[in-house]
């Protein structure tokens, strides 16, 4: 594979461009494999790419059942941050954005990660005391974390609604090391450069059986043949449910729910930063994108599907909360919009764990959260598949912590998946 | 229903319209959705790991599933619906709780 630097983007403009070698190749299944992840999304890849980097694992395969970057690796509002305050948490996500701040060098491929802060706004002095506590604890843990007060935020961010907004607007806690990348870039990325280190990355490939005995997995029926595996790892979130009771596991934690994403027409230059509208306000999230739409979301549509299209009431609650915070979009024009389905937990948190069959692992549950997780989720869930054993970052990220009462409940919403945004 | 309206609807943006037994069909942005309607409490001395399951655990079907509606802004009674994760389709609605048609029948 010819790899990306200045040589070669100089020596392929003299040659018409038409040199460079496919990004990743197209091979046929093998009968057997030593591991094999199913899902070729971001997790999916990154779990692929690390196995081969940092484990030396061989002969390894990817199932993606449509083609890489059409599910949710394509349905994101590219948002990365590290944010979290429980333990385990913080260090996984902060795990995540040091990941990301090298990813480009790393993978030899340019995923656009610009750190141009993530800034959630507070509007009441008891939701800047919630922000405070958040973000001190952030700072504890050597994670970057600040409040801005109104005259920094004005300086910063001069076009919000500071006049006469339903929930003023009265500071921000921002992280400067959060911003945005390429959710295209990142899952091409990693396909590419796991790909280079020999992984078989098979598309169209759907798995649509799972054949095994009292504790293990012998083998699963795919669109492409019957594939064998020693050691199979699930990251299919929005569908997990789907392949665990495929193979007769049962019920999950988790409840599939779909999560819409708006992108605009292209405008000039508008907005440096990604603003939240979400502490003690409503729940909007926005940023520019490099070719100038408007890249916002808002809530969840509320009702469990498996649909992946969104419905009117959200389009309208969410173009509500645009114009609450940014009135000067008021006459922009919707582009599209999509909708995903993620796997909403019942704590709001993941799953990278054992299951109860001695050969399967899982990685799950990702809830909002799964574009910025996805290298520290690629990371762990390969050291657990190498090692057996959970890193002790994700130990209690499991199923088993329902039952201890260990939730990890960052947002304090209860046992209501869709309280968990 | 028409042939080119059935294709359009399924892959479009969709208002679920849901029959409440007492309101009529109205738009779901009047009802606010609760949850799976085919759980079943344990009872109250019941060994954790049942209650563990029943709070946690949920079958997340792809289908036709039974879930639970509160009509927030029209009669405010639950109903429970009969409806398709995948399409939106739904099949049946009928109020939760189960006499609630003798109280309505005496009251009026």
């Amino acid at each position: 594979m010819t790899r990306f630097n200045a040589w070669n983007v100089f020596k392929n403009g003299f040659t018409g461009q038409k040199n460079w070698d496919r990004q990743w190749r197209d091979p046929e299944p093998k009968k057997e494999y030593d591991i094999i992840i199913i899902g070729g999304g971001l997790h999916g890849l990154a779990t692929a790419y690390y196995l081969a980097k940092n484990h030396n694992k061989k002969n390894i395969a990817v199932l993606e059942k449509g083609w890489i970057g059409g599910g949710n690796a394509g349905r994101n509002t590219t948002i990365v941050r590290s944010n979290y305050m429980l333990p385990g948490n913080h260090e996984f996500y902060e795990h995540s954005l040091k990941l990301w701040e090298n990813l480009s060098h790393d993978l030899n491929y340019n995923v656009m990660f610009s750190q141009r802060a993530h800034v959630s706004l507070y509007h009441s002095p008891g939701a800047k005391d919630g922000a405070a506590r958040r973000y001190n604890i952030m700072r504890l843990h050597g994670t970057d974390a600040e409040l801005w007060d109104l005259d920094t935020l004005k300086k910063n961010i001069p076009h919000l609604n500071y006049n006469d907004a339903r929930f003023p607007i009265m500071g921000a806690a921002v992280q400067r090391r959060a911003g945005n990348a390429r959710h295209d870039s990142a899952v091409w990325g990693y396909a590419r450069a796991a790909d280079s280190l020999g992984v078989d990355i098979l598309q169209n490939c759907e798995v649509t059986g799972v054949k095994r005995s009292q504790n293990n997995i012998e083998s699963l029926e795919t669109s492409r043949g019957t594939l064998k595996a020693k050691k199979v790892g699930f990251a299919v979130a929005g569908h997990t449910s789907v392949l665990w009771q495929m193979a007769g596991l049962g019920n999950l934690p988790i409840e599939s729910h779909k999560l819409q994403a708006f992108v605009t027409e292209a405008v000039k230059p508008l907005l440096d930063h990604v603003v939240v509208y979400g502490v003690g306000g409503a729940h909007f999230y926005i940023s520019q994108s490099d070719k100038g739409s408007m890249v916002f979301g808002g809530d969840l549509d509320w009702y469990k599907s498996y649909a992946q299209r969104g419905n009117l009431p959200m389009v309208q609650d969410t173009a509500e909360a645009a114009m609450a915070i940014m009135p000067c979009l008021g006459r922009i024009r919707l582009l599209r919009h999509w909708a995903g389905v993620m796997d909403m937990s019942m704590d709001g948190s993941f799953f990278i764990c054992k299951t109860p069959l001695s050969n399967l692992y899982l990685n799950a549950g990702w809830n909002y959260g799964g574009f910025k997780a996805s290298p520290a989720s690629g990371w762990y869930f390969a050291d657990l598949i190498a090692n057996e054993k959970p890193h002790k970052h994700v130990q209690n990220h499991n199923l088993e912590r329902f039952e201890k009462g260990i939730n990890i409940d960052e947002r304090g919403a209860g046992p209501d998946p869709k309280l968990h945004g | 229903m028409n042939g080119v309206l059935v294709p359009i609807q399924n892959c479009t943006v969709d208002m679920i319209r849901i029959k409440c037994p007492y309101c009529g069909e109205r738009d779901h942005s009047e009802f606010t959705y609760g949850g799976d309607a085919s759980i079943k409490y344990p009872a109250l001395d019941a060994p954790e790991s049942e209650w563990t399951k029943a709070i946690f655990f949920r079958e997340n079907i792809r289908g036709m599933q039974k879930e639970t509606w509160h009509h927030t802004n029209g009669c405010r009674l639950w109903l429970e619906v009969e409806r398709s994760t995948i399409t939106h389709e739904i099949k049946s609605v009928k109020a939760c709780h189960p006499q609630i048609e003798k109280i309505t029948k005496n009251k009026s």
